[in-house]
């Protein structure tokens, strides 16, 4: 019994620092002030100011996180809807073939879907004239075919967890679906559509095969770019780059863990109160 | 039912002038409100999903030709009122004619299984380990796992860039410890690709895993125990056959994407490491040859049917459970 939980937590130490590792890496190295990234040379920042100067990367990034924003926006509402489709529709006309639809993008390769969509837009632009030219607009519609899919996922397994009879009552004395999905669902599911949409906003914010494949000249994604300067070798700006999205991304998910541990907290809270006033 | 009950309150007192034909054409078509929240996401994915397959199969029957676009017409239109359907299976037989191709789809295949069961072996322990901590440390645990996730995928592979390196952190902490004379090749190797794929894809597997190991019935186990099974016999005829969904859904989950990779092999990988992935970006975009690269997707595809199929049955199972 204790050699295998001693077994079993080992494997997981060894694993997390595996996980964790590289990315330590990628942040020592960023104030390392050799340029042979890994030969360290003193502490600098020196990359960070070179990063900053760096326009095509600011672009770029720029550009990533307008795509992303709208991107993420776009998944959501579709995704709601096809999560909402799946968990509260029973059986509808193809309900087979539309799970398969939904669970298609979540692992489909990405050269895949990239190469299939470019050839989509540019049948289409053949056929009629839409889209006139590839870019910002080819690259969101691609994005966020993939990330509704992921949000349809998240939307379901919330929706399947939460109980039905609030909204059977509201329906029984009298609002509307419409009314309904507004005042009881969305509240409801709300953690749901939270980290939908940052799951759609990373997901599109990091890929690069698919933009590559739909986008068009002079419209550069941020890990098009990164790309192109890391197939040459190890580059200390990236190496900078990286850690402040590292930054980002763990102060993002430990604010917003912390946030959603709260409201679950108040909202269990409220349910307890709310069964003491009926005096249960 | 309670949405058509909630339909037919509707019309009292509410059907404005604008809404009530409004709502008859919607009626006479088929949609509903509720109708409209399947058929929206419905139509997106027929779009912008579907529709591109069946373009990629039409593509993969033409020929190359310099041109806007650069193949050859599917339909010709002539006199008659049928148009005449011009196919060519000549990519289909290049694509067997070739060993460059059957090689780089068995080695993607090799590799994919590989990285899968290395992803199993270091994931299953992980799993099972997080799903037997106490709840505060498990939320946390989790959390770690996925942190990784919501970083750049393109980074963590750069990340083994600086690692494997000749003159990289591993080779560089073994030469001044003395161990090794001469640094080993790692970099742009096979060696590297599997670290790559195993890496990135690693808590696709432990979440699956961790979903399935979570709701194990403990007095399973400890009945097991106590009608005397070894340790290694209750896992190996307990908790391996209950967990047996996960460990299909978290392989999928890896196999399915490392089989079609391309930014891996490409970054880690050496000039002649082969995978599909890889193949069809050349030939979409150095060789430009539109159709040849349709028809490596269209067969790429049928090489995963199978696994896309399994998963999609888990995927199935696991919405049934939970409605």
């Amino acid at each position: 019994m204790r050699g295998r939980t001693f077994f079993l937590y080992t494997a997981l130490a060894f694993g997390l620092a595996f996980l964790y590792g590289p990315i330590l890496s990628l942040v020592i190295y960023s104030f390392n002030a050799s340029e042979l990234v890994t030969v360290w040379a003193g502490f600098s920042t020196r990359w960070y100011g070179e990063l900053l100067r760096d326009r095509q990367v600011l672009s770029a990034a720029w550009l990533s996180v307008r795509i992303a924003v709208v991107v993420a926006t776009i998944a959501v509402t579709l995704g709601t809807l096809a999560g909402m489709a799946l968990a509260r529709h029973g059986r509808f006309l193809g309900r087979t073939f539309f799970t398969g639809l939904i669970t298609g993008p979540l692992v489909m390769p990405d050269v895949i879907i990239g190469i299939s969509l470019l050839l989509l837009f540019v049948t289409l632009a053949e056929a009629i004239g839409w889209p006139a030219s590839r870019g910002m607009n080819t690259i969101i519609i691609a994005h966020a075919t993939f990330c509704m899919a992921y949000v349809a996922v998240v939307v379901q397994s919330r929706l399947s967890g939460v109980d039905r009879s609030m909204e059977e009552a509201a329906m029984d004395l009298g609002a509307r679906p419409v009314k309904v999905f507004f005042t009881i669902t969305l509240p409801l599911i709300a953690p749901a559509l939270i980290a939908g949409w940052l799951l759609s906003f990373t997901l599109s914010l990091d890929d690069l095969v698919i933009a590559s494949f739909v986008s068009g000249p002079g419209s550069s994604t941020l890990p098009m770019v990164i790309f192109s300067k890391v197939r040459l070798g190890v580059e200390p700006t990236v190496n900078a780059l990286a850690t402040i999205i590292v930054g980002i991304v763990t102060f993002a998910v430990v604010v917003s863990g912390v946030l959603m541990h709260r409201a679950e907290k108040r909202r269990q809270a409220d349910i307890q109160n709310a069964m003491r006033e009926a005096g249960y | 039912m309670t949405a058509t009950a909630g339909e037919r309150r509707k019309p009292k007192g509410r059907a404005t002038a604008l809404r009530a034909p409004f709502h008859a054409l919607a009626q006479r078509i088929g949609l509903s409100g509720r109708g409209l929240v399947v058929a929206v996401p419905y139509f997106w994915l027929i779009a912008f999903f579907l529709l591109p397959f069946i373009i990629v199969a039409k593509i993969s029957l033409s020929q190359m030709i310099i041109g806007r676009p650069p193949f050859t017409d599917f339909f010709v239109w002539s006199d008659a009122w049928l148009p005449e359907i011009q196919a060519y299976l000549d990519n289909y037989r290049w694509l067997l004619q070739d060993s460059l191709y059957w090689v780089a789809y068995l080695n993607s295949v090799k590799i994919a299984l590989i990285s899968t069961l290395f992803c199993l072996l270091i994931g299953y322990p992980m799993a099972y380990a997080i799903a037997r901590a106490k709840p505060t440390v498990r939320t946390l645990l989790l959390l770690m796992v996925i942190l990784p996730f919501w970083t750049s995928f393109l980074l963590r592979v750069y990340a083994w860039m600086g690692i494997l390196r000749n003159t990289g952190v591993v080779n560089n902490t073994l030469t001044s410890l003395g161990i090794l004379d001469q640094p080993i090749q790692m970099m742009n190797t096979d060696f590297s690709v599997y670290v790559g794929i195993v890496y990135t894809y690693l808590p696709f597997m432990i979440l699956p895993l961790y979903a399935t190991l979570e709701k194990l019935d403990g007095a399973l186990l400890e009945a097991a125990e106590d009608l005397g099974a070894k340790p290694w016999k209750v896992f190996l005829t307990v908790t391996l056959p209950l967990s047996l969904p996960g460990i299909v859904a978290g392989s999928m989950l890896v196999f399915i994407p490392a089989v079609g990779e391309y930014v891996i092999p490409e970054l880690l990988g050496g000039p002649d490491t082969l995978m599909i992935g890889r193949v069809l970006w050349d030939e979409f975009f150095s060789n430009r040859d539109w159709p040849v690269a349709s028809a490596v997707t269209i067969v790429l595809i049928l090489v995963l049917v199978i696994p896309l199929a399994l998963f999609q049955r888990h995927q199935a199972k696991v919405q049934e459970r939970e409605a």
